[in-house]
């Protein structure tokens, strides 16, 4: 089989970012059970910025390490940043994925995606 | 870190002493079979010897054994040379749905060639349903191929009963018996068939060399076109190395096989039990007792095959899955979706397939370090609530 990068494995190995936020700000829930991916976003936004970011994965090693490699890549940034930030940007800071792996890098920008929907959806609501 | 291998239904390691047996034809002794000199004749001889060993470990004639370059290729072979020979007769015929791919595939191919094809289920603990096979015969069937041991779950399926039936209809049977081998007795006369495949590599033998075993007396097309080699139906200056390998190896792996079969079955049954003892939400996939004695498969609810085995790898654990993921596609495994798995079930399968060098430490270590990599696993993912 392609190898994952050194990087890809130290983020499945030792990922940054696993768990939950009580009363997050945003929740975004991708993918599906069927294909045998799932992640949960978990963000706390405070001032239009992510302050912090969690998140949950059932899924292979890309999986697991795109998860972990976006919520370091949006911690600190404003919605408008994270929002930018594509499934290649995801893929290049882990140094690429085995071709058969790039969705695992769509997911996880979906996944942001959803989470930040999530909070905007609830701020409309209690403005 | 020590490496422990189990992973024996993907393949072995090459015997010393059939590794002994097959350099002397990679170095010296590299005459062509076909040719009329000394150097060439030794080489005729000792492929005529390779296949009377395999002809011995299976029961059949010398003349019975052809030499190919895998069990996919015998798989191919059997199929299509039936199918061409016969087409005649018929254009029908029966396989399981947890054919290796080489069948499945094949079977696929001659579905476009405008042959008609039944893929007869299995039931929840992957045994073919006979009575299912009875319904499929039809007055133009001329091939039944299902294979001896599935190569995922390890179920051994009935032979004997479908060739009563394949006999009665005068329908030809193929079986891949390429798990099988080694592992459990392989009799082409009290199995009742008529075509037989088999490779090398699992049973200790070399990589890119298989056999086909053929009936005498079985319609089948020749398979490569060519010089004369093989009894003019397979071919291609002979493999003599890899050919001398497999004769060996089958010899090794046939000789004393209850010993073998016994000492796998320790294996199997105490991972079994303390799997299944110590992890929670987990279930063996296929029949409990008719399995290569060799075979674990289990499904570890809430999460997915390669973060198993990548973690496991990392404990020095070579092991395989049915997820998608180890696949290359996006569907686990057509097997486990045949025992009616769901598929994030299915994703989350676990096979351990053990062999000769494995001892009761390797069990002993794997059940150390695999609940924590489940636990871990778990705790990651979104569908596993922790109460």
């Amino acid at each position: 089989m392609e190898e994952y990068s050194n990087k890809v494995m130290d983020h499945f190995m030792n990922p940054r970012n696993v768990g939950e936020i009580e009363n997050a700000d945003g929740v975004g829930t991708v993918g599906n059970p069927v294909c045998g991916d799932i992640m949960k976003m978990y963000l706390k936004i405070e001032n239009n910025t992510i302050k912090d970011a969690k998140f949950k994965t059932f899924g292979c090693g890309a999986a697991v390490a795109t998860s972990s490699m976006a919520t370091e890549l949006i911690i600190g940034k404003t919605l408008e940043e994270a929002l930018d930030i594509t499934n290649s940007t995801v893929a290049e800071a882990l140094d690429g994925l085995p071709p058969v792996k790039m969705h695992c890098s769509n997911l996880a920008q979906q996944a942001v995606k959803a989470a930040i929907d999530d909070y905007k959806k609830k701020n409309e609501k209690t403005e | 870190m020590n490496q422990i291998y189990l992973d024996h239904s993907a393949t072995t390691k090459l015997k010393k002493e059939v590794l002994d047996t097959i350099l002397p034809f990679l170095t010296e002794q590299y005459g062509n079979p076909s040719t009329i000199y000394t150097l060439g004749r030794e080489a005729k001889k000792a492929i005529d010897s390779a296949r009377e060993q395999v002809a011995k470990a299976i029961n059949a004639q010398p003349n019975e054994i052809y030499f190919t370059s895998s069990g996919t290729e015998s798989d191919n072979w059997a199929i299509k040379g039936v199918a061409y020979a016969n087409k005649q007769k018929g254009k029908h015929i029966i396989t399981s749905n947890i054919e290796h791919h080489a069948v499945l595939h094949t079977c696929e191919f001659l579905e476009k060639e405008g042959l008609e094809i039944t893929y007869v289920p299995v039931d929840n603990e992957g045994i073919l349903d006979l009575e299912q096979l009875k319904k499929a015969i039809r007055p133009d069937t001329i091939l039944i191929s299902v294979m001896l041991a599935n190569n995922e779950i390890g179920t051994i399926q009935p032979i004997r009963e479908i060739s009563q039936l394949a006999k009665e209809h005068g329908i030809y049977l193929h079986t891949d018996a390429v798990q099988a081998i080694g592992s459990i007795p392989v009799d082409v006369n009290d199995l009742g068939v008529d075509l037989l495949s088999l490779s090398g590599h699992k049973i200790y033998g070399p990589k890119g060399v298989g056999v086909l075993y053929v009936k005498t007396g079985t319609k089948i097309s020749p398979f490569i076109h060519g010089g004369g080699q093989e009894r003019g139906k397979r071919a291609g200056t002979e493999n003599v190395a890899n050919i001398v390998g497999i004769g060996k190896a089958i010899e090794l792996a046939t000789q004393d096989i209850q010993a073998y079969s016994t000492h796998l079955q320790e294996l199997r049954d105490m991972t079994i039990e303390e799997i299944l003892k110590t992890i929670p939400h987990s279930r063996l996939n296929g029949h409990r007792e008719k399995r290569l004695p060799g075979n674990v498969n289990i499904s570890f609810e809430y999460i997915e095959g390669e973060s198993i085995l990548l973690m496991l790898d990392s404990k020095g654990v070579c092991a395989s899955s049915g997820s998608a993921c180890t696949s290359g596609s996006l569907d686990p495994s057509h097997v486990l979706l045949a025992i009616g798995l769901p598929h994030e079930i299915a994703h989350g399968s676990l096979r351990l397939t053990f062999g000769e060098e494995n001892t009761k430490d390797d069990v002993k270590y794997l059940l150390e370090v695999l609940p924590p990599i489940i636990e871990r696993l778990r705790a990651m993912s979104p569908l596993y609530n922790q109460k």
